[in-house]
């Protein structure tokens, strides 16, 4: 058997450089928030020069799930994009993330232009993913999924954007936890068994503020020309960790710390495995200390921003030290900072008292000191809220700003949601405010939820924009590139692509008493049938005393009475 | 209904009630009155118990160590407010940041109607602080909110000191699953007013606010907090709120299930909860506590500032903190455990309190009336109204007997025309509006004809056009055409009966006490006066049980009840404070109470005065 084992052996040795079609890279950002909290995200890349499509039966799968990878082509997906988030990502104190998304869980999918039923590939792909990732994704239906016109573009290749193919669903009550986690980590390479995924405990992951796992999946460019496509599958973890909770007021971060594990390797089957951490706002170590210190410096140009990161590379064995186990360490040395200020963030909420009506306000705030910029929002609203679309108004700084393109789909009750994308320029330093009114359905007594009092959720709407770059409003930019380089800015750094989610809404609908069905039904049809139906009656009819007629008998001796003269009985 | 329908029985049914009338609505009177008095009889009562699920039977446990450190923190901020003058914003700002707080501030600034002398107010401007404890991992859907007032004054620190202590203790936990709102308002109640307009982006009232920055969803439940020493005696457990709306019977239950866990002396209405209820003392003190709760109830104001969450559909009641001269004593570590476990029972909360019941009187605080044992009280009170009313209708569908000379008179059986209903009703009502509106309208032109202040004028105007109503009988007939006919006056006093019930239904269903203790005094009113009756003493008796009369009355009443009896000079200074107080609440939170009794009750009254001076 051990020959049989090795010969095995030798020709997956073989096979694998002869096949150099998939590769997986990991690696793990760590950001030191302003607030004293950190920031960790996962990222793992599995990229695959493949083709699902076209009848294309592929069997052999190496470091690409299998089961995704048939989800693929039975579903004709082009592209899927999938996130479960637990806590709403604070913009005010963190900044912008890295991967956005909603609380709860978001799934978009664009279909390759061959599907005829889009819709019941959908409700099969829903169900079908439901199962995989352990949620409760086969609620999604036709009363949550939209159809987006313009804030959700394909991130890969193709230029196909006929939005008939494209679905988007938000679950926000869907809560995540370790039997979410768990599926995800199994469609890793290296499960949790090496490589940056031992660090996914989840009795960890679980005792944060933020907990986001998303997967995306979408065909890239193989090489330069593009003449073929592969498949890339990127796994997202991102987690924020609270400095009051877990730290117990002591400002000091370790990886054990955070995930009660140290790394002692690379996954083997990783061709890049690497740690990087945000110092930009550290460059002389007066904020935070980082040991063990590495010489390694990245710089990265992320959301607008020109970052430095140092780097630590797992694959080589000096990053392990002599102790063979790598466990980073974050100190504190100044206090909390401000809030932040982002360039663009929103915030959304219910206004109004009362069960009849009420107004959803969505603030959008462009800090940006001189520049306006435009922004996509989309708002799905379930039909059970009754939009008043011409109550819509959007104001920013006390002036009417009629946005430049509406999308607005009504709802059907029972069947779609409301469906509202708007293109609005947001004035330099100015609040932007959109509100809409509605009037809360009242639904049938078989629709409300086990638990109708805690109130029905909406989705968070969604903002997209190119947001003016941050190193654009560098004036003091040309202190490190050569000035031939900067008088124009260039494209890639002028602005850069963000999505805000607001948090979702939580609205009371008139609720009947449910404690007491059977009292209610019975006195209502009391009343009704006996209180309404006799009281008309009453109205309605006068009543006189009548003789009663004589019976037959009494009748037959009257008249003989009659004919013998007698005066009848 | 069958009975109803056979024209013979009907005819007897109906001979019985016009003839037994009176002595039925007399019989019905007392038992009504019995009724209610019964309901403070604990045999009768039913005990409470917690009817919702998520807060019965989880279990929390209680650890809150830093009761001493709290009380450092409300005597610094003792300091901080005496030597800013008001709100130390600043300081609050900062100190809540460093707990790993949200902070906002929101300022605010309101022109009363005229001044508040009670609270020595005219132009109220201030600010708002709170912060916002983000739960870990929670969407922003729902929030508790702890509020403390910044009282002018020593008072109130060591709620504000518990309630950044707290604030502390609940940021280091990490089983929220709601935001946790920590408010300290300035100016009670209209700082509350405008955080809550501002949260829910609302404007009833005309105040001027700065939009809220930062909002943590829907509120769940809210608990204010007032302590004024270091040590207290007991908790007192305030309900009742804007409009006498009262929280769910859960939050009064979490509070009493606690007290009785920590073994914290709790009250109601300042009464603690008695074991003798067989004597006559024991029964005594739960009519008062009830009767308390009943003209507190009544009055329509928010008595703490909870009182304005209400409309917003958000749970809330205050708690304040009493010390008094008994031995036993609690620290501040033992209310902050107490608060704790109340939090953490809330933060269970799956859905909103809405098990248990809306509509309660309390005789304590371990026992309560539901509105199905206290409202028969109430109808038996009504249904004197409707037989008044049956009888006038019967009297008025068969023609009038005739009368001992034989002769009758043609032109009364005709029936009267409609302006002689019509005009006294629009008399009435138009003298109602003059009450509403006259008394503001007029306090400029009052203060310089005369030497008296804002508030005293409208005070005075108020009860110069109440008064001013009563000449109105003269006035009515001045317009009328022609003698009034005895018909005439029956079909005014049917119309005003119907009027007086509708009118007191739809009151006892919003507001029970308000509806009973005007039902109490309108409904004998309603059913002996007739153009009949001796004048003079029917007058008088009419006047005495007028609206105006019944606060003056309800005015000593509650004093006595508080145990704190008021001579009569006394007791009328305050009559006027309450009237004015009546018409700030009004314009200052939204309370019903003035407009209702002003437009309508009122009105309705006159009406009966215009049937006694009926020619």
């Amino acid at each position: 058997p051990s020959l049989y084992l090795g010969s095995i052996s030798f020709i997956i040795g073989l096979s694998s450089p002869g096949n150099p079609k998939d590769d997986f890279q990991e690696e793990l950002v760590i950001r030191p928030l302003h607030s004293g909290d950190i920031y960790a995200s996962f990222q793992f890349r599995t990229v695959w020069e493949t083709d699902f499509m076209r009848g294309n039966k592929v069997s052999h799968y190496r470091l690409f799930p299998k089961s995704l990878g048939q989800v693929i082509s039975k579903f004709s997906v082009r592209e899927l994009h999938i996130s479960f988030t637990q806590g709403y990502w604070r913009t005010m104190q963190w900044g912008q993330p890295f991967q956005p998304s909603p609380p709860g869980a978001e799934l978009w999918v664009w279909f390759q232009d061959s599907v005829t039923d889009v819709d019941g590939t959908w409700k099969e792909l829903t169900n079908v993913l439901s199962g995989i990732f352990c949620a409760s994704l086969n609620f999604i239906d036709s009363t949550n999924t939209v159809q987006p016109s313009a804030s959700f573009k394909p991130l890969g290749i193709g230029n196909e954007t006929d939005h008939r193919f494209l679905r988007y669903a938000t679950l926000p009550r869907e809560i995540v936890c370790t039997e979410n986690l768990t599926p995800w980590k199994k469609l890793l390479p290296c499960g949790s068994k090496a490589g940056l995924a031992v660090l996914l405990k989840s009795e960890k992951l679980f005792h944060s503020s933020f907990h986001s796992q998303a997967v995306h999946i979408r065909p890239v460019c193989q090489d330069w020309q593009c003449k073929t496509t592969s498949w890339e599958l990127r796994q997202t973890l991102n987690v924020v960790f609270d400095l009051h909770n877990s730290a117990q007021g002591k400002r000091e971060w370790s990886l054990f710390k955070m995930f009660s594990r140290t790394l002692t390797e690379a996954c083997p089957l990783a061709s890049s495995s690497k740690i990087y951490i945000d110092i930009t706002d550290n460059p002389q170590g007066e904020q935070f200390e980082v040991s063990p210190a590495t010489p390694l410096l990245s710089q990265a140009v992320v959301l607008g921003d020109r970052r430095t990161f140092s780097v630590y590379d797992l694959t080589q064995q000096i990053t392990f030290g002599t102790v063979r186990s790598l466990n980073l360490l974050i100190r504190w040395k100044s206090s909390e900072g401000d809030m932040l200020r982002p360039l663009l963030h929103a915030e959304r909420y219910v206004a109004g008292y009362g069960l009849q009506t009420g107004e959803i306000h969505t603030l959008m705030y462009n800090n940006h000191p001189y520049r306006s910029f435009p922004v996509l929002l989309l708002d799905s609203v379930p039909w059970y809220l009754r939009l008043y679309i011409h109550t819509l108004t959007v104001t920013s700084k006390g002036k009417d700003n009629k946005p430049s393109y509406i999308h607005y789909q009504p709802s059907k009750d029972r069947l779609r949601p409301h469906l509202l994308e708007m293109l609005v320029q947001l004035p330099p330093n100015s609040v932007t405010e959109v509100t809409v009114q509605f009037e809360r359905a009242l639904l049938k007594w078989t629709e409300y939820t086990p638990d109708p009092n805690h109130g029905f959720y909406v989705g968070s709407s969604v903002i997209s924009s190119l947001v003016p770059s941050i190193v654009a409003m560098d004036t003091n930019s040309t202190r490190e590139r050569p000035l031939f380089s900067s008088f124009f800015p260039c494209k890639e750094e002028s602005s850069y692509f963000v999505r805000v989610y607001t948090e979702p809404l939580l609205v009371n609908l008139p609720t009947p008493d449910f404690s007491m069905p059977y009292n209610v039904i019975c006195l209502t049809c009391t009343v009704v049938a006996v209180g309404y139906g006799s009281l008309y009656n009453l109205l309605t009819r006068s009543f006189q005393i009548e003789e009663p007629s004589p019976g037959l008998a009494k009748r037959i001796a009257n008249i003989i009475r009659k004919m013998r003269g007698v005066p009848p009985l | 209904m069958g009975l109803l329908s056979d024209p013979n029985r009907r005819r007897a049914l109906i001979s019985l009630l016009t003839r037994l009338n009176s002595p039925i609505c007399v019989v019905c009177y007392m038992a009504g009155v019995a009724w209610f008095m019964g309901l403070a009889f604990e045999p009768f009562t039913l005990r409470t118990y917690m009817s919702e699920n998520a807060m019965g039977s989880t279990m929390v446990e209680e650890r809150f160590p830093a009761g001493e450190r709290a009380l450092t923190t409300g005597r610094e901020f003792s300091a901080h407010k005496k030597k800013a003058g008001g709100m130390p914003v600043d300081w609050l700002v900062k100190t809540m940041q460093a707990r790993g707080l949200e902070v906002f501030t929101q300022r605010f600034s309101r022109k009363l109607p005229f001044p508040d002398e009670n609270k020595e107010r005219y132009m109220v401007k201030g600010t708002n602080v709170y912060g916002i404890l983000r739960a870990p991992r929670a969407p922003r859907t729902e929030a508790l909110v702890l509020s403390a007032p910044c009282t002018p004054g020593d008072s109130n620190n060591q709620a504000v000191g518990l309630l950044l202590g707290l604030a502390q203790y609940f940021r280091n936990q990490i089983y929220w699953a709601k935001d946790i709102i920590f408010l300290v308002n300035e100016h009670d109640l209209i700082g509350m007013q405008a955080w809550l307009e501002g949260y829910h982006h609302t404007n009833t009232t005309g105040m001027d606010w700065s939009p809220l920055q930062g909002r943590g969803g829907s509120i769940q439940a809210a608990l204010s907090l007032e302590l004024s020493s270091d040590v207290i005696t007991s908790m007192d457990l305030v309900l009742e709120g804007l409009n006498g709306q009262l929280p769910n019977l859960d939050l009064a239950n979490l509070f009493y299930a606690f007290c009785q866990k920590i073994g914290v002396l709790c009250t109601i209405q300042g009464k603690l909860q008695r074991n003798d209820w067989d004597s006559v003392s024991g029964y005594s003190h739960s009519v008062q506590t009830m009767m308390l709760m009943v003209m507190k109830q009544a009055s329509g104001r928010p008595w703490g500032d909870h009182g304005l969450f209400l409309r917003y559909h958000i749970e809330a009641a205050s708690i304040k903190g009493i010390n008094s001269f008994r031995q036993y004593k609690t620290d501040v570590t033992t209310i902050g455990r107490l608060l704790e476990g109340m939090y953490r029972k809330l933060n269970n909360l799956l859905e909103r309190l809405h098990q248990s019941y809306f509509f309660y009187l309390m005789p304590s605080l371990s026992h309560f009336v539901s509105i199905g044992y206290y409202m028969p009280a109430f109808g038996l009170l009504a249904v004197i109204l409707l037989l008044r009313a049956l009888d006038l209708w019967v009297q008025l569908a068969t023609p009038p007997p005739r009368t001992e000379d034989g002769i009758t008179d043609k032109e009364q059986v005709s029936s009267p025309g409609v302006l002689s209903v019509l005009t006294p009703l629009v008399i009435s009502h138009l003298t109602g509006v003059a009450l509403y509106t006259l008394p503001i309208q007029f306090q400029e032109m009052a203060v310089e004809q005369f030497p008296v202040s804002e508030t005293e004028a409208v005070v005075l105007t108020a009860i110069g056009v109440y008064t001013a109503g009563l000449a109105l009988p003269h006035n009515t007939h001045r317009l009328l055409s022609g003698e009034g006919t005895e018909q005439g006056w029956r079909v005014l006093k049917l119309v005003a009966v119907l009027y007086l019930a509708v009118l007191l239904g739809c009151t006892a269903l919003i507001n029970f006490s308000l509806g009973f203790i005007l039902a109490l005094t309108l409904v004998p009113v309603a059913a002996f006066v007739t153009p009949h009756v001796p004048k003079v003493l029917s007058a008088f008796i009419l006047v005495i049980l007028s609206p105006a009369c019944t606060l003056l009355f309800s005015v000593f009443f509650f004093q006595e009840l508080q145990e704190l009896p008021v001579s009569f000079q006394e007791g009328w200074l305050l009559y006027l404070s309450v009237i004015s107080q009546g018409i700030l609440d009004h314009f200052l939170y939204g309370s019903l109470v003035y407009p209702l009794i002003a437009l309508l009750v009122y009105p309705c009254w006159l009406l009966f005065w215009n049937i006694l001076f009926w020619k």
